[in-house]
């Protein structure tokens, strides 16, 4: 084993409501959404018109800048609506399924070994699966005519109530490995496979070859992938680093095994609202109502998010589960007032000073609600955004670098190296209340547009 | 609870735009919230929040104040007491100092807080915590028998050209209690020190017996009478004269843990501004030319605003270094700023107030050397790659 990579600084916030290790397969759901509100920065131009038919695999929509990256139709049926939003951005693409099996776009098998590297992209590109490939700087779908220093894969999660990974990709040793020849292809450099240092990892990862392990041990962000390419292989000025989820490698490996877009993933669903939390396997897309369905306590007003709680997107029943996430969490929501609670002992707050009793009780979870706790205020308390950022990077000065629009300041102080579940924590702990994340993602769009 | 909610809930329409009270917006935000935890949810970015607030924090910071403030009141009545020859009992000797300090606590808040309602009214923004916390700091570091007249203008002048005209807490350079005592010590030096103004009365040259003096340790250590200055047990305990909080270095390290267990007063620059003291002093003994030199370097430690100037004024997040490392940097130079101006410059008797001032206004320049640092290690590792 390598050496371990010890993270000191973050914060693990228990949340109650773990899923439990039982996997529960989801029947099709009546409709599946993919919503180019998923991917930043993207304009998308619709393939398809209200009352197509199409097949898992059929392109929905393309990025209006670089047609060539496809966005599919992750199950077979006839497009129901197009749900637009505000000055009519696309918000989702839904897709209701026919009765009986999917009927799936035949790409053709071919073991990525066979395959030049240009035809590998083709592929992934011609069945949508390309998107599933993120770029580090700015977290955004990968640019297909890039090559890529390294490729990096977290093999574990350590957000609230996250998925075990382990469990998630139990079974799929072929398929990752497929995914993982396929990638192999892009890169010149190497593909980092991270792991966690804490247990022995799960075959699926343990087995596969060709790529480099590592092994990083300690608190939330410890398993984010910008963690791990800072540690491991940091971005510098005009580099650029690919990750991609291992659920996603599994699904581009079905891509060379099988020839089809099968987007079926194991995700958890979580939460203190939740009766029973527990894994279901499905497929991407799925609607939030097929995945909650009665599961969820209805003697509160609660918050569904799809991904994790701090970083997820609100959704509600009628919603679809995100592209990238492999999590729905809920919550309660936290509209109430509370009669001074400022100064209230607090032992059933969660933070991560020591200011409130909770503290004296260890291994205590919490039923967290959405409320702010407090007013917006100027950025008054130091140090705190540091000791739940494992980076050499300063993040208050980088924040105020963004703040102030200077392009300049941005790039040296690191914001090549952090998305916004980079910095999600320091939004959590803030005693200012400051939106660490929207104003993060407002540089990085700044900065794209100046680089492009 | 529910009634009161319910009553806020009625009133509130008064309150927000195109109501009839409309110019008391932020005065009633800053009341409700004071009474109830806004109902806000979180709408972007992370869907859970920590419970910490800035009202919380500076709450912990005026908790971790009542010590110094509960012995300052003692401590003024018991130095009275001596100085007309009468022996008190406790708590007597309390309520005389209760009653000689709860005016000055009554115009620092008074004051401070009507200009900061005016000013978030004006800017629309919802009222800041910090001033609950200068505001009870400002009766500490002062002299009991300031009057009070000179207290407003001092709180005043600090609130609006320390603080409002930079934009308000969080973007201010010097530390507002510090500059309200700052601006009474070079407008009226002669209410701020001297032998008599530390003791309540004795400006008013109200029957002292024979004998007593009421110079501080300080003053006494400038002028070599070295052996009439109190024990070093009466010094750490607090049975002096000097500024309301700041005698008993008891009642600091007390509010000092409170600090440094919850994690909101910085750790690191409490003992940096030790160290930067002890290492001054100890330079001092090496080199003593003089009976001051040659106190020895812990005890000044014990001495003047020393420990409340390290515990409560250096470490304000908003004027003190903002990097980690800059913290240690900062800390270190005021101590030993601090030494080197209550030593060896003869106007000044105490240089706590001068040094964090001082430093206040170098934190940004420490904190760009620390943060170019950082620049330069990221520069360096894109040279290595482009030379690769």
């Amino acid at each position: 084993m390598s050496k371990v990579i010890k993270i000191k600084r973050g914060l693990n916030i228990p949340l109650k409501g773990l899923a439990e290790k039982v996997l529960m397969r989801l029947g099709k759901a009546e409709t599946y959404g993919v919503k180019p509100i998923d991917f930043p920065g993207l304009v998308p131009k619709l393939n398809v018109a209200v009352g197509d038919r199409v097949k898992a695999g059929s392109p929905l929509f393309y990025d209006k800048y670089r047609p060539e990256v496809l966005f599919a139709s992750p199950v077979s049926g006839e497009v129901v609506e197009v749900r637009r939003g505000e000055r009519r951005v696309i918000l989702e693409v839904v897709v209701k399924t026919d009765s009986g099996d999917v009927a799936y776009e035949d790409f053709g098998a071919a073991s990525p070994d066979s395959l030049t590297r240009d035809e590998v992209i083709a592929r992934l590109l011609k069945a949508g699966a390309w998107p599933y490939i993120r770029q580090r700087p700015f977290g955004v779908v990968a640019n297909p005519t890039d090559t890529p220093k390294s490729i990096f894969i977290s093999g574990f999660d350590t957000s609230p109530l996250s998925p075990d990974m382990d469990f998630a990709v139990h079974g799929e040793e072929q398929n990752f490995q497929a995914g993982i020849d396929a990638l192999r292809k892009l890169t010149s450099g190497k593909i980092h496979l991270v792991l966690n240092a804490d247990y022995p990892p799960a075959k699926v990862f343990a087995d596969v070859k060709g790529v480099e392990f590592h092994y990083f041990t300690g608190p939330h962000p410890a398993g984010n992938v910008g963690v791990h390419i800072h540690h491991i292989d940091p971005i510098c000025k005009g580099e650029v680093v690919w990750v991609v989820n291992p659920l996603d490698v599994i699904i581009i490996g079905r891509l060379f095994l099988k020839g089809i877009y099968d987007a079926t993933k194991v995700i958890a669903l979580a939460g203190s609202e939740v009766l029973k939390p527990r894994y279901y396997k499905l497929i991407s897309g799925a609607s939030i109502e097929s995945i909650v369905n009665d599961n969820i306590s209805t003697e509160k007003q609660v918050r569904i998010v799809s991904g994790n709680v701090l970083t997820g997107t609100r959704v509600d029943r009628l919603g679809y589960l995100g592209f990238y996430d492999n999590m729905v969490s809920v919550i309660p929501e936290g509209n109430r007032h509370e009669f001074f609670g400022w100064i209230a002992p607090g032992v059933d707050k969660h933070s991560a000073s020591r200011t409130f009793l909770s503290k004296l009780i260890p291994g205590k979870r919490f039923a967290i609600d959405t409320n702010i706790h407090g007013g917006h205020r100027a950025l008054v308390v130091t140090g705190q955004y540091e000791k739940v950022l494992p980076m050499d990077i300063y993040p208050v000065h980088l924040i105020k670098a963004i703040l102030a629009n200077d392009i300049d300041r941005m790039e040296q102080l690191g914001i090549y190296e952090v998305v916004e579940e980079d910095m999600a924590l320091c939004e959590y702990v803030c005693a200012s209340k400051t939106e660490v994340q929207a104003i993060l993602r407002g540089g990085i769009e700044t900065m794209i547009k100046e680089l492009s | 609870m529910k009634a009161l909610r319910n009553y806020l809930d009625k009133i509130k329409p008064h309150f927000q735009k195109g109501g009839r009270f409309e110019m008391f917006h932020s005065t009633f935000d800053a009341f409700e919230t004071f009474l109830f935890v806004p109902n806000t949810v979180t709408t972007k970015g992370s869907h859970i929040r920590d419970a910490l607030d800035l009202k919380r924090t500076m709450s912990i910071v005026i908790i971790a104040l009542i010590p110094a403030m509960l012995f300052g009141m003692w401590n003024v009545g018991y130095q009275h007491a001596l100085s007309i020859g009468a022996s008190w009992e406790f708590w007597q000797t309390f309520w005389y100092g209760f009653l000689k300090v709860l005016p000055l606590i009554v115009v620092s808040y008074g004051v401070g807080l009507s200009i900061e309602f005016a000013f978030a009214q004006v800017r629309g923004h919802e009222v800041n915590e910090g001033f609950l916390v200068s505001g009870i700091l400002i009766p500490l570091i002062m002299p009991v028998d300031v009057p009070l007249w000179m207290l407003a203008i001092a709180v005043a002048f600090a609130v609006i050209i320390g603080k409002e005209v930079f934009g308000g807490t969080g973007y201010n350079v010097f530390n507002p209690a510090l500059l309200t005592r700052a601006f009474l010590f070079f407008a009226y030096p002669s209410h701020m020190s001297g032998d008599k103004v530390w003791i309540a009365g004795l400006t008013k040259g109200q029957g002292v017996i024979d004998g007593f003096s009421g110079a501080t340790p300080l003053a006494k250590a400038a002028a070599y009478q070295i052996d009439t200055m109190p024990s070093v047990y009466d010094m750490f305990m607090g049975f002096i004269p000097g500024s309301v909080g700041e005698t008993s270095t008891l009642a600091i390290l007390i509010g000092a843990a409170i600090l440094v267990i919850t994690g909101i007063g910085s750790w690191k620059i409490m003992v940096s501004v030790f160290g930067g003291g002890l290492a001054a002093g100890l330079l001092f003994n090496a080199f003593a030319t003089n009976p001051y030199m040659q106190i020895p370097a812990w005890q000044h430690l014990v001495m003047g605003g020393f420990a409340f100037g390290a515990v409560f004024m250096a470490t304000d997040p908003v004027t003190a270094s903002q990097t980690e490392k800059g913290k240690w940097i900062y800390g270190f130079l005021v101590g030993f700023m601090a030494l080197l101006v209550r030593v060896l410059n003869p106007a000044y008797p105490e240089g706590m107030m001068l040094a964090i001032l001082l430093m206040n206004a170098f934190a940004p320049l420490i904190d760009y050397y620390v943060v170019e640092a950082n620049i330069r290690r990221r520069m360096k590792r894109s040279k290595k790659v482009a030379n690769v």
